[in-house]
């Protein structure tokens, strides 16, 4: 034939790699922590990846699904993963007990671009799973703290058994250099000491925004997407520097099974992370 | 490139001589008038009076389903059973665009080894054809192909003319040269310049392929789109026949009595219900009209931005294909205004009759 292709058997893109589950608990009702290290540690160790990116994850006879890594790279070694029970392949996910095998593959996609970052303030807003692709960030930059200017955790969920990381966040809470505000859309336990109402009503909290030097994250439900956006946009953030990361459908997670696809862009290869320029330009985006 | 002319009796002689090297797959008629490439043993029973098989010769490189991997949980064992050496003979100008464009999108960024491992294996030789009512690969510029070819012969009656385009391809003549002649008559080059005379001539239909990217983006929120929703039946035929598209759906299932799991590959449609749907109920493109709309964005205007081109190659097989006549030709006789209403016309007329 004609063509000058490179790829050979050896050379797999879509060979997982073993990988054990290290340690898993639930943070809420339907969705479980995972701890995973790659079994081969000097694989283990190698896995390079960025804020934002994700990973293809094999649970042998229930298939392959995409999950974004919810740890920081600053702390390798150990892959973490928020993820809900709410299909085939977390089904059976759920079913398996700590040191039992997975596969795994990757990381995928685009990342949070963290050097143009470096200096700036950054506004992190979560919605309920959106805390999985957003926690590695916000631990990056509190493992990296002198690197960026002031940074602000927006969180919110349905009811406080539903928020993701807690615990986690309480404690975070207590740091002098994380401006952290956690809300829920009703309190159903009486003991809630946090805000109430939908995570849009924490950003009058926000004081002092320099827009020109700000960085707005977000990953939530569908929905939420528009309402922070607007709030973003209204405090002048430039819209290069409003970042945010999708969902869609990816069963290869390199641009070839087609799933994810949004007008010439693949969400595998040109996301999961997004600008607000990018959503100007691609009408299927939000 | 080098030509060379074969008498049109030689032919049998040349296939049996390559069918020792490779498995030769060439266009079987199966029907009243459908064909498929198929695995030939028997020459005779090679149909070269075709004009599209049913499916497209993707379906030789990348099977409907394969498997990519035995796996186990501590080892997964890649499995290219699907990749051998091939030879595929009688493909039209068209269909070794649409591998071209294949080559290309899987090569692109990541490379894909279960398809071009597959394509290393296979030697492409194309065959001239003749365009029926529904060939549009005069507009798309897919009639005449200069590459993608190890042999190309040019059916002329009584002889064949053949481009030699690649050394494997000239390897195959020198397999039997003297079944090949060097010398070309004068005679011979007019018979040739008359027959792509009167083939270009023989087309019948067109598009405005060069102006689709700007209306699908200028069309984007037009009307038209509900409507082509509303008639779709979601049943997938467009993609399957197309010889440019791709997708794919990954399976995992425990093979019964053993330890193993089959991870398989299996085709996939982008106007299927569920096609964008994910685990907890979202669906990103619930709509008929949407996934429509996302299927010919994908081909006329996507596929520009990174390969320089669009992915429609002209075959004509999702206009003999889609029961509900949404196609290329309608489609883009919808955007242009040509004829707005090209495919409710056809369809209400076929209802009523």
């Amino acid at each position: 034939m004609n063509g000058t292709q490179k790829a050979t058997k050896s050379d797999n893109p879509f060979l997982p790699e073993p990988a054990r589950i290290v340690r898993t608990y639930p943070l809420t009702e339907d969705v479980n922590f995972f701890q995973i290290r790659i079994a081969d540690m000097e694989k283990a160790l190698g896995f390079s990846y960025q804020t934002g990116q994700f990973a293809m994850m094999t649970v042998l006879g229930a298939g392959e699904a995409p999950f974004s890594i919810s740890s920081t790279p600053s702390r390798p070694g150990l892959l973490e993963f928020c993820i809900r029970k709410a299909g085939t392949v977390t089904n059976a996910l759920f079913n398996l007990k700590e040191n039992d095998l997975v596969g795994l593959r990757g990381p995928y996609g685009t990342g949070f671009p963290v050097d143009k970052m470096q200096g700036k303030d950054i506004i992190i807003v979560m919605g309920g799973l959106g805390a999985a692709p957003l926690r590695s960030v916000l631990l990056y930059c509190l493992d990296n703290r002198d690197q960026f200017g002031r940074v602000i955790l927006l969180h919110g969920a349905k009811r406080p058994a539903e928020m993701l990381f807690l615990e986690e966040q309480l404690e975070l809470k207590g740091r002098d250099d994380l401006e952290c505000h956690l809300t829920v859309d009703s309190d159903d336990t009486g003991q809630w000491t946090e805000g109430t109402g939908v995570v849009t009503t924490l950003f009058p909290k926000l004081e002092g925004i320099d827009p020109e030097n700000t960085f707005g994250l977000v990953c939530g439900p569908p929905i939420m997407y528009k309402f922070v956006l607007q709030e973003f946009l209204k405090l002048d953030i430039p819209k290069d520097q409003i970042l945010m990361t999708l969902e869609r459908r990816m069963k290869c997670g390199v641009g070839k099974c087609g799933h994810c696809a949004i007008d010439y862009i693949y969400t595998c290869l040109d996301g999961p992370v997004f600008s607000y320029w990018d959503v100007i330009h691609m009408r299927e985006l939000i | 490139m080098k030509i060379v002319k074969m008498k049109r009796e030689n032919l049998s002689s040349f296939l049996e001589a390559i069918s020792r090297e490779a498995e030769l797959w060439a266009p079987v008629k199966k029907g009243v008038d459908t064909h498929a490439f198929q695995v030939v043993k028997d020459f005779s029973e090679i149909d070269l009076n075709y004009t599209r098989t049913i499916l497209p010769p993707r379906k030789i490189l990348v099977p409907s389903r394969f498997n990519m991997f035995q796996a186990t949980k501590t080892e997964y064992t890649p499995d290219f059973s699907h990749v051998s050496n091939k030879i595929i003979f009688g493909i039209h100008p068209c269909d070794i665009s649409g591998l071209l464009t294949m080559d290309k999108f899987y090569s692109y960024a990541i490379e894909d080894p279960y398809y071009l491992e597959s394509r290393k294996k296979a030697m492409i030789l194309g065959h001239s054809c003749w365009p029926d009512e529904h060939c549009l690969c005069k507009s798309t510029n897919t009639h005449i192909v200069e590459e993608g070819y190890d042999l190309f012969f040019t059916d002329l009656k009584d002889f064949y003319l053949v481009w030699i385009g690649s050394t494997q391809g000239d390897d195959l003549i020198r397999l039997v040269p003297d079944l090949f002649e060097g010398e070309i008559a004068d005679q011979d080059i007019q018979r040739f310049m008359q027959w792509r005379e009167d083939r270009d001539k023989a087309y019948s239909s067109e598009i405005n392929f060069v102006a689709m990217a700007d209306l699908m983006e200028l069309r984007y929120n037009d009307p038209v789109w509900a409507k082509l929703g509303e008639a779709c039946l979601a049943c997938g035929s467009c993609t399957n026949v197309c010889p440019t598209c791709n997708c794919y759906n990954v399976e995992d299932r425990p093979v019964l009595g053993a330890e193993h799991s089959n991870i398989s590959r299996c085709w996939d449609a982008c106007t299927l219900e569920n096609y964008s749907g994910v685990a907890g109920g979202e669906n990103f493109r619930e709509k008929r009209a949407d996934r429509l709309k996302l299927w010919y964005t994908h081909k006329l205007q996507a596929y520009i931005s990174k390969y320089g081109k669009p992915a429609c190659v002209g075959c004509g097989r999702c206009i003999a294909t889609c029961p509900v006549d949404i196609n290329i030709k309608t489609v883009s006789d919808s955007l242009d205004g040509a004829n707005p209403d090209a495919f409710w016309n056809r369809l209400s007329q076929e209802v009523t009759k």
